[in-house]
């Protein structure tokens, strides 16, 4: 007993504080990954659990790996979902920037606030954000048909439609994806935004610059770690989505969360969807290297 | 500058509108006595009533906050030790791996995490029968995992901008480095770890992917009982239960906002204080 | 090295990489003391006074502390306290609380625990102040709360990191003897790390000057400032005016110099280990230099021409030109009230300067 806490006040505490959530990481997290990994070459058979290696299968199978080239469904769906995720993270930029930067010109009090509604929906229901825009967007609900009848106001009496065609569709992916994910760009662009000092700004004016040129000359390039940030926590979650396209998405041209787990799930091809995971994350693994590579850097020059 | 900065406001304004004119014709909808989920039927409070009764949307409501409870609190202990380890421990075998370990789960797809938990739970329980079903103990240990990286990069900022120099006089004054931990390092980072938690409560109240694999027979969270009736459309009784959801949160967080307010303006009084005792 | 040293620093250095924070340090401090390392950021004083509290390790050397060695002893068990620069409270306790924790590690009663910290409030003053949060009281008094913590546990040395250097002007030298007053009522050995010369002098009762990672000269204050053992420490103390100069011999138990910047011989007090045709420095402080307008009697003189003049107010600085074009620093004290006309001498004035040979310095290095 003695010699038991002589071990816990020399190292074994630390011990434990390292240990502890180290065995829990590789338990559940390392090793059902890896686990992944090597169910993405195994061979699917219609046994319990589906999948085998060796016997009178190849050890190593890299079909799945194959088909995620050679199969449109699965070139389609990983385009698919590089595109909205792309074209949501530019929307939630142009949006985005102008309302982090109006939030650096608010006085201090309605700052607060206001910040604080930004942030409010970070913590209500994920689910019941895209379910609010669900209700907008059908056929008959106000949002859509005074949208309709704008637009047939507008536009010749030929154009003219009964309602819009918003649901079930790629541009209700990425109008979901940027409502839910804009927080995620505001808030690193105006941690940013906010650490500018006003006086380079004024500098800048004083010296003969316009406030549009004062934009592009100075706050812009200031603020390009904080784009890249909120870029990154845009894009990320947004190409692996799976709740907002099985919501309001085409079941026609689904984005590869999807794939992956109706392979899963329905086909019951645990390699194939496994080969399909890793091929996403390899495709993750990029930005995020190179946002790490660029901050290294920017660090180094600091 | 001087000039007020008329597009930026424009755009901060339709930004607020795009945020919460969705949620607001939620709520207005959960009073529409009509069945039609869209079209106006008169007020009514109708939806709340059968909510309360509904035993289905209570059971799931229980188990989440079971679920939530246990989790986050595993996930913040684990989490809290896991950013000590990356901060405090300087290097150990392992601590490339261990970092890599620590973010990895924050940019893995949910999709992804769910799929390998289910596998594993699945081969696990051929290999050594346990466990036998999934249900609360597989949500959870699932949830911990995703939610304790979350905590460690908050403790992990925290202690990052800690003043060391207080653990020292600490330990000059002869506490042992785990007595240090008790009694100063953690009391004064609880904010952090107060954050942590919540945002680990959240996290697993909120989840839907992860949650849909990791689940068995009878183990029906909340949001996966609104993922299942949501998928088929949109009714007035989920825009109740919705609209009472958002309105707790939402009240939870204003309360937590003036709270820090109040303290803010304490803390301004007694620098104030402070300063005339300099006097 | 005297066996009856109460702290014994043998020998001791340490290096973070290739760099040297400390070179080979060796002193002794006696029981009761309190010692003052002075030197600029950098010279190692903060790196030797962590390594006494046990926070880095020696690369080589020893401490012995009360006859035992410290080797492999941790800080937490060291009868050792620190007073940190920044002060260190622990921000979620009150002042009391800050006060009575290192006693939860002692083994006695709570009654005499209370006690304890009710002596150390009433010593550092803070009685009315027991309650309250570190944010919630002053700079001043936080420094006494942060005294009265590193005391509460009755350590046997205590080191104090830049005690004042928080404080303002006016404060600090209220606090500087109200530390000495306290050092004297518990009988502690302070040390104390400080880069102000003032403070080290004001409050040490020996001094150790530091300059790059050694100690240069450890001697009580006046030993350090009138009688300076090389250039570092005549310059780092108080300002000093030097001169290239050559042994010719001894008169009359003076030792006799050739200044070329004079042109003349003057005497200075003897030392021994300089033997003649050395050459050594000849180093005069400010104000044992005598200013007046008619020549002076005696060999310790020299004529130059005043080319600057900096009043104080109770005194003034002069530089003055010598022929050879070096210039000499010197002080007047103003006796006498009145506009320019009562000063000692004026811009371009021809004056001598004059000191006495117990007052000069001779320095070899």
């Amino acid at each position: 007993m003695a010699a038991l806490k002589a071990w816990f006040d020399r190292r074994g505490w630390a011990d434990l504080i390292v240990g502890l959530p180290y065995l829990w990481l590789v338990l559940f997290f390392l090793l059902p990954f890896l686990i992944v990994v090597a169910m993405s070459v195994a061979t699917k058979t219609p046994t319990a659990p589906p999948f085998s290696f060796g016997g009178e299968h190849p050890w190593i199978n890299f079909d799945g790996y194959a088909r995620i080239f050679g199969d449109a469904l699965y070139v389609r769906a990983f385009l698919i979902s590089l595109g909205n995720a792309a074209l949501a993270t530019v929307f939630c930029l142009l949006i985005g920037y102008p309302m982090a930067l109006a939030l650096t010109r608010v006085s201090r009090s309605w700052r607060n606030i206001l910040l604080m509604l930004v942030i409010l929906p970070f913590w209500t229901s994920f689910l019941l954000r895209v379910y609010a825009w669900m209700g907008l967007m059908g056929k008959s609900s106000w949002f859509n048909t005074g949208l309709t009848d704008l637009w047939n106001w507008v536009v010749p009496i030929d154009w003219a439609v009964k309602s819009i065609p918003m649901m079930h569709s790629n541009f209700a992916v990425i109008l979901v994806m940027v409502y839910t994910y804009l927080p995620f760009m505001i808030l690193p662009l105006y941690a940013s935004l906010e650490r500018l000092d006003p006086t380079l700004d004024e500098a800048a004016l004083d010296l003969g610059s316009r406030p549009w040129q004062v934009f592009l000359d100075v706050t812009l390039p200031q603020s390009i770690p904080g784009i890249i940030a909120g870029g990154l926590l845009v894009f990320i979650p947004a190409a692996g989505e799976l709740v907002i396209p099985t919501l309001v998405g085409d079941a026609a041209s689904p984005m590869i969360g999807r794939v992956i787990s109706d392979q899963f799930s329905q086909a019951r091809d645990w390699p194939m969807a496994s080969s399909v995971a890793v091929a996403l994350l390899a495709i993750m693994v990029i930005p995020t290297m190179a946002y790490n590579h660029y901050q290294a850097r920017a660090e180094g020059l600091k | 500058m001087n000039r007020r900065p008329v597009f930026l406001l424009t755009v901060l304004g339709f930004g607020f509108a795009f945020f919460y004119v969705p949620i607001l014709s939620m709520i207005v909808y959960s009073f529409n006595a009509s069945r039609l989920a869209t079209v106006w039927g008169g007020f009514s409070t109708k939806w709340y009533m059968s909510l309360w009764s509904n035993t289905q949307v209570i059971d799931a409501l229980i188990l989440s906050l079971k679920i939530a409870l246990v989790s986050a609190s595993i996930a913040t202990i684990l989490g809290t030790m896991a950013a000590i380890a990356l901060v405090r421990m300087g290097k150990f075998r392992g601590r490339t791996l261990f970092s890599g370990l620590t973010t990895a789960p924050l940019i893995m797809p949910e999709v992804i995490t769910g799929v390998s938990s289910l596998i594993f739970f699945l081969l696990l329980a051929q290999w050594i029968g346990w466990p036998s079903q999934r249900g609360f103990t597989t949500i959870t240990l699932a949830h911990i995992t995703f939610s304790m990286v979350f905590v460690t990069t908050i403790v992990q900022a925290r202690l990052l901008q800690f003043d060391r120099t207080i653990e020292e006089a600490a330990m000059d004054l002869g506490s042992k480095p785990w007595q240090v931990l008790f009694d100063i390092t953690l009391p004064v980072i609880s904010p952090a770890i107060l954050s942590g938690w919540l945002l680990a409560f959240t996290i697993s109240l909120d989840d839907v992917v992860i949650t849909s694999f990791t689940t068995g027979p009878g183990s029906t969270t909340l949001p996966l009982l609104i993922w299942s009736k949501v998928k088929l459309g949109v009714t007035p009784d989920i825009n109740a239960l919705a609209t009472l959801m958002v309105v707790t949160v939402g009240l939870c967080v204003v309360i937590a906002g003036i709270v820090m307010n109040r303290a803010e303006a304490r803390r301004l009084a007694d620098e104030r204080l402070a300063f005339r005792a300099n006097g | 090295m005297a066996d009856d040293a109460f702290l014994r620093i043998e020998g001791v250095s340490k290096t973070f990489g290739s760099f040297q924070a400390v070179r080979d340090v060796s002193l002794s401090v006696s029981r009761g003391e309190i010692f003052a390392l002075l030197g600029g950021s950098g010279c190692g004083k903060t790196t030797l006074l962590r390594m006494l509290a046990g926070f880095e390790k020696p690369s080589t050397g020893r401490i012995y502390l009360d006859g035992k060695d410290m080797a492999g002893v941790p800080p937490w068990e060291r009868p050792v306290h620190m007073m940190f620069q920044s002060y260190a409270l622990f921000p979620h306790m009150t002042v009391e609380a800050n006060i009575a924790y290192g006693l939860k590690h002692e083994a006695i009663s709570k009654t005499d625990r209370a006690a304890r910290v009710r002596e150390m409030l009433d010593l550092v003053q803070l009685t009315p102040f027991a309650a309250r949060k570190p944010h919630q009281i002053s700079g001043g008094q936080r420094q006494r709360v942060a005294l009265a913590r590193a005391l509460a546990r009755q350590p046997k040395l205590l080191l104090l990191d830049e005690p004042l250097a928080a404080l303002d002007k006016k404060l600090r030298e209220h606090t500087q003897f109200e530390l000495m007053s306290i050092q004297e009522r518990t009988g502690v050995t302070f040390i104390v790390v400080t880069h102000d010369q003032e403070e080290a002098m004001t409050l040490a009762d020996r001094i150790a000057v530091m300059d790059r990672g050694e100690v240069r000269q450890v001697g009580s204050p006046t030993e350090i400032y009138e009688f300076p053992t090389n250039r570092f420490v005549a310059s780092f103390i108080g300002s000093i005016t030097s001169f290239e100069a050559e042994v010719r011999g001894r008169t009359d138990g003076l030792l006799r110099l050739h200044i070329p910047d004079f042109g003349t011989e003057v005497l200075a007090r003897d030392v021994p280990s300089v033997g003649e045709g050395q050459k050594v420095t000849l180093a005069l402080r400010p104000e044992k230099i005598v200013i007046s307008k008619l020549p002076a009697p005696g060999t310790n003189a020299v004529e130059g021409v005043v080319k600057d003049l900096a009043y104080f107010g109770k005194d003034s600085l002069y530089r003055i030109t010598l022929p050879s074009g070096a210039l000499v620093q010197a002080h007047a004290v103003n006796a006498r009230r009145g506009d320019e006309g009562a000063r000692v001498a004026d811009w371009d004035d021809r004056v001598w300067l004059s000191f006495d040979p117990a007052s000069a310095i001779v320095l070899e290095a």
